[in-house]
């Protein structure tokens, strides 16, 4: 049972979170062509402006957290304008440049408007475990977390497969040049594509602040496990993303688990690293990804 | 007059011209094929209709509209379509979605027409739900030109549609083709294949190192001694 | 303007004068790189704190709280420091080359990561968060201020050292084959040559230098801990360096990173002045600051201030067909 309660399920909802980082990370990276090193601070601006928005009213993150949403949202497409569109045309790497130039800015703006020290979205609370079948221990919150990603994995689905946008999007990831010479406005594709990722990256952000507590560091320390996330399902398949977020989230649990003997498998300390193993054993065995995605 | 018409055009890619004055027409109804060595220019000319050339001289008109440098997004709003060689299908798209990227930019309702695109092509209505990267070189291509056909358009360009196709394709892509014309669409279609596709063309063009070598009826050239030496193989 | 004031400036401009140079070798380190060959890192700092805690283990005294304390001579050091930053960035290369930039720009962020994770945790051999002291600095018996102009000099004999041994390798074959990869990989493949090998040696190469300087670093301030391997200052200070001083040029990057150093630390003394609370906000106000300057230099100055000159290619441009 410890298996279950400390391992098992704290990694399906590490995974979800990653889950749903990674989707933004895989469209961005499919439909604009460049590795955004900047998704990592907009979860963080997600999480923050929660964060000033449960200290005004006072309600339950899962009440603020459209308007979160939508604020990252803005924010994104507000970055992209200034910092991005610039580089439509050019070389992809310079995109990157601008877009680890803008992680920087996004992280010290946080920084500077709400200070560096970890905050809590409910601080001094200490929340007890539900019991179910005697020994199963579950969190109220992270029942919640993994339905609330759940419901919004399955809205981003719906999007991409129903909906005429949605279904440019995947087009476009496949194949910018045809998109255009389609009559597709590849401008309003590009814009809803950040809509979509920040929100998802809002979300992310928002449901790791409330399970733990929330940092200026926390958008830098997610960008390798989304990145491991989105190559390990295929560069540009939202699917795969979701898959890799989750593998990538249990692994990082599991890989403590006393799978030999009484000790962890590996220490605690080094769970960071496991996403990184990861993506290195996709890179070498299938760069393509899971999901057969594009390998640039 | 023409429905398409290109004016002495000249242009290419960065610093480099590859055509030297092009002038093509294509009347209405007309199945106009370009043939011409590799590297003659012809899908250059078919690029510089569409605004993805640099231009550096001469006019492009559409029903006597200058459309000179217009961006592609543009010039589908005209109502000119292309399918290019190559990658001119949405892989990770099935063909249906395919078909209904093709109408983007169509406000009122492409369900009539995407019937109608499976009576033209009957395979993509069995294949219909399939993901268009899992398909067969020829019906890739009716995918293309399905796809390019659901905003009926003013006038088709094809680059070179049968390129790299089994011969029972090549035969069944010229007759849809050749369909598509009899249906009333002008087409403009460059192409390797130079004894079929003047055969069945109303009129051909011949380009050589992005300029007019000559042109005529499509059975005048395929006549012409010269011609046949030239691309024919005797 | 009294003369211990004066001789107070004067310790200010040689301390401005080495770090830059350290900077000016990671920097040119970078661009071998991505100026060159078009290579993307982002885990500048984990080459430099792989190199800092060689050096200083191997040269420290025996010491309890850490691995090592071999008591080698500095040159040992600084060797070995190059050495191993050269196999680990082998084994990335040998992992990423063969993929589009983005790949090996998220394999070095990690790369950094886990070293980070190994400083932080291993502490028998890193002493942890505490770091590595009592680093020897060269040059130590002389009289100050001598030492301290020593290193000065020792630094920026290096960094002439290489700049000349850089602006040879750029004009030899070699150079302008990576230019050549740069512009056009296509044609540089078809032309039979093995880019996956020459881009291995770029990213060595480079890696080797700020590998050196992390050395350079732990010497000069006598101390190594994790926060050397803060992934911000370092590797985001050489990037704008190199982009703002002309990213392909070998002087343009030596002076991006002598002005930028200047600049950072100029602003570190003003912003010093501010009260407390003030000045920590500040603080994240200059990375703000730096990050902005990328910026405008990427969008209106994208040659730097010394731009690239081009070379004649070695490979015959195929143009592009049709």
């Amino acid at each position: 049972m410890d298996f279950i309660n400390f391992y098992f399920l704290p990694g399906i909802v590490l995974g979800s979170i990653y889950a749903l980082g990674a989707i933004g990370v895989s469209l961005v990276f499919g439909i604009l062509r460049f590795a955004n090193f900047s998704h990592g601070e907009l979860m963080l601006i997600g999480a923050y402006i929660t964060y000033s928005l449960l200290h005004f009213t006072g309600l339950h993150p899962l009440a603020v957290l459209p308007i979160a949403m939508i604020f990252t949202g803005v924010v994104a497409l507000g970055i992209d304008h200034v910092f991005y569109r610039p580089f439509r045309t050019s070389k992809a790497t310079i995109v990157i440049v601008a877009s680890f130039g803008v992680a920087l800015m996004a992280r010290s703006a946080v920084q500077i408007i709400w200070g560096v020290d970890p905050v809590s979205y409910s601080p001094g609370q200490i929340q007890k475990p539900i019991v179910l079948f005697d020994s199963l221990r579950i969190f109220s919150k992270h029942i919640w977390i993994v339905s609330c990603a759940i419901v919004l994995m399955l809205t981003i689905h719906v999007i991409l497969t129903y909906t005429k946008t949605g279904k440019a999007m995947r087009a476009m990831s496949d194949s910018t040049e045809l998109a255009r010479l389609t009559g597709i406005e590849t401008e309003k594709i590009v814009r809803a594509t950040w809509l979509l990722g920040a929100a998802l990256a809002a979300s992310a952000g928002v449901f790791l602040a409330w399970d733990t507590h929330l940092h200026t560091m926390m958008g830098f320390y997610m960008l390798l496990p989304m990145f491991a996330a989105a190559i390990l399902g295929g560069i540009g398949q939202p699917y795969g993303a979701m898959v890799g977020g989750l593998v990538i989230g249990l692994a990082e649990e599991l890989s403590s688990y006393p799978w030999i003997g009484g000790e962890p498998l590996l220490p605690p300390a080094y769970k960071g690293g496991v996403a990184f193993a990861v993506m290195v054993m996709m890179l070498i065995w299938r760069p393509s990804g899971l999901f057969r995605g594009r390998v640039f | 007059m023409p429905v398409l018409e290109l004016n002495n055009v000249s242009g290419g890619y960065g610093e480099v011209d590859i055509l030297h004055g092009v002038s093509l027409q294509i009347a209405r109804g007309e199945l106009v094929v370009v043939i011409g060595p590799n590297g003659a220019g012809k899908s250059t000319a078919m690029k510089a209709v569409f605004g993805l050339l640099r231009l550096s001289g001469g006019t492009i008109n559409l029903d006597g509209e200058d459309i000179t440098g217009m961006e592609p997004a543009q010039v589908v709003r005209k109502g000119v379509c292309y399918v290019p060689q190559t990658n001119n299908v949405f892989p990770t798209l099935s063909v249906e979605e395919n078909l209904e990227m093709g109408a983007y930019i169509r406000e009122d309702d492409f369900r009539p027409r995407l019937q109608e695109i499976y009576q033209i092509f009957p395979p993509l209505r069995e294949k219909r739900k399939q993901k268009v990267g899992f398909l067969s070189g020829g019906q890739r291509q009716m995918v293309a030109m399905g796809k390019a056909l659901m905003l009926e358009p003013r006038i088709l360009l094809l680059d070179e549609p049968t390129a790299g196709l089994s011969p029972i394709y090549r035969n069944q892509i010229f007759d849809i083709v050749k369909e598509i014309n009899d249906s009333g669409i002008p087409i403009l279609m460059v192409e390797q294949n130079a004894k079929q596709s003047l055969a069945v063309a109303d009129r051909g063009y011949v380009l050589v190192d992005g300029q007019n070598r000559t042109d005529g009826k499509g059975l005048d050239l395929l006549n012409d001694p010269e011609i046949a030496e030239m691309f024919l193989g005797g | 303007m009294d003369s211990s004031q004066a001789y107070g400036y004067f310790l200010y401009f040689v301390s401005l004068m080495t770090m830059g140079g350290i900077y000016a070798i990671m920097s040119l380190g970078l661009n071998i790189q991505w100026g060159f060959t078009g290579l993307f890192n982002v885990g500048i700092a984990g080459f430099f704190a792989i190199g800092a805690y060689v050096a200083a283990l191997l040269t420290t005294a025996e010491s309890a709280y850490h691995l090592g304390g071999f008591g080698l001579p500095v040159a040992v050091g600084l060797i070995a420091a190059m050495a191993v930053t050269g196999v680990i960035s082998w084994l990335v290369g040998l992992l990423c080359i063969r993929l589009r930039s983005d790949y090996l720009a998220i394999a070095t962020i990690g790369i950094g990561e886990i070293f980070r994770l190994i400083l932080k945790n291993e502490i028998w051999a890193t002493n942890g968060a505490r770091g590595i002291s009592k680093i020897p600095l060269p040059f130590e018996t002389l009289a100050e201020p001598w030492n301290k102009i020593c290193f000065m000099l020792l630094v920026l004999g290096i960094v002439t050292l290489l700049y000349f041994m850089i602006e040879r390798a750029r004009l030899a074959p070699w150079g302008r084959l990576m230019t050549a990869i740069r512009e056009n990989e296509h044609s540089a493949r078809a032309a039979g040559k093995n880019v996956e090998r020459f881009r291995i040696e770029a990213f060595i190469f480079g890696s080797v230098l700020m590998g050196l300087a992390g050395g350079l670093t732990a010497h000069y301030m006598k101390f190594i801990g994790p926060g050397a391997t803060e992934p911000l200052t370092t590797t985001f200070l050489v990037w704008v360096m190199l982009i703002a001083g002309g990213s392909g040029n070998n002087r343009g990057a030596i002076l991006g990173a002598f002005l930028m150093w200047a600049i950072w630390s100029f602003s570190e003394v003003l912003t010093g002045r501010l009260p407390p609370e003030l000045a920590i906000k500040a603080a994240y106000f200059r990375i703000f600051l730096i990050g902005l300057l990328l910026q405008v230099v990427l969008q209106r100055y994208a040659g730097g201030i010394l731009p690239e000159r081009r070379l004649a290619s070695v490979i015959p441009d195929h143009g592009t067909s049709k």
